[in-house]
């Protein structure tokens, strides 16, 4: 399936992948991310019920120095 | 001198400096100099993170007693401000917030209509709202009626260090508005910060001038003393400036016998 992730478009090939496999696939850890599934914030308890689709957007947020 | 703290959202905040965390070498530098400041609110932003990114969180370094106040820097319209907003707080990151709504990419002025929406739409949701703004008395008003926290004039463009070039506009801000104002961006030197706090500032935003300092910690102390110093005057009342000398030693002496 094709998703979107930070603006870029990505081909997954596993069938069924849930929101909390992908954030650690990329080394990323709970506590430092915030996770947008089109457009709704996904808070992390719920990252294991959340399965990808086809054509999701998915953005994956942190915090950085700034003014 | 008896206290005289900030009250923002509920919040006391002892300094009056706030220092942005942008553009520091590293997180802990950037920890020495909120400590150094002593300041009350820092800023901090959010911005999309690649796989394999650093495992540390900026917000571990934050000092304890200092604020976090998201900023909503790449938002070019109100909805992506909001949008920013809405993030950082279910991040865990609080419900103070910086809007930062700019599309000038040369000056990085921010559109104050645009600012002025999101304002309305954050306040609403139960945000305490720190709009950044060309300082526009008439904006500033509804700002402040539409219940932002505080209304931020800009000083000079950001990161420019070039100082209160906005002077009198942000004077006259401050005679009208009820609203605390908070310079933000374009300090360079302690004596800006100085100056905007003897004016009636309640509170300056510093971030590149300090970051960019060959030794950031001491601008920072620097900056904090500068804004004690201006604060302290301003409690005081300044001195009346006139065109013509008034003789502070007596000028009946011995030396010339009077007639």
């Amino acid at each position: 399936m094709k998703v979107r992730i930070n603006g870029s478009d990505e081909i997954i090939s596993e069938k069924l992948i849930t929101l909390q496999q992908l954030i650690k696939d990329r080394g990323l850890s709970p506590k430092q991310v915030v996770v947008e599934v089109n457009l709704q914030i996904i808070p992390w308890e719920q990252w294991p019920q959340i399965t990808l689709q086809d054509k999701d957007s998915i953005e994956i947020i942190s915090f950085v120095g700034g003014g | 001198m008896k206290e005289d703290s900030l009250e923002i959202g509920g919040v006391k905040i002892n300094c009056r400096l706030f220092v942005g965390t942008g553009k520091f070498p590293s997180h802990q530098m950037m920890q020495e100099v909120l400590l150094a400041a002593e300041a009350g609110v820092t800023t901090v932003a959010l911005r999309r993170v690649d796989s394999g990114a650093k495992a540390d969180n900026i917000l571990d370094y934050i000092p304890s007693g200092c604020k976090v106040m998201i900023n909503t820097s790449g938002a070019r319209t109100a909805d992506e401000a909001v949008r920013i907003a809405r993030l950082a707080r279910a991040a865990g990151a609080g419900n103070w917030i910086k809007i930062e709504v700019i599309a000038d990419n040369r000056y990085l002025l921010p559109d104050n209509l645009e600012t002025l929406k999101a304002t309305e739409t954050l306040v609403k949701e139960g945000f305490v709202v720190f709009p950044y703004m060309s300082p526009d008395l008439s904006v500033a008003r509804r700002l402040a009626e539409c219940g932002a926290a505080a209304v931020m004039p800009l000083g000079a463009p950001i990161g420019s260090n070039r100082g209160l070039k906005t002077k009198e506009l942000v004077a006259i801000m401050i005679r009208e508005i009820k609203a605390p104002i908070i310079v933000d961006a374009g300090l360079g030197k302690p004596s800006d910060a100085c100056v905007c706090m003897e004016m009636g500032c309640a509170a300056v935003l510093v971030n590149t001038a300090i970051a960019v300092s060959r030794n950031p910690v001491d601008y920072a102390r620097a900056f904090s003393q500068a804004v004690q110093a201006g604060r302290l005057a301003y409690l005081s009342g300044l001195a009346e400036s006139v065109d013509e000398a008034r003789a502070s030693s007596p000028l009946t002496g011995f030396l010339h016998n009077e007639d």
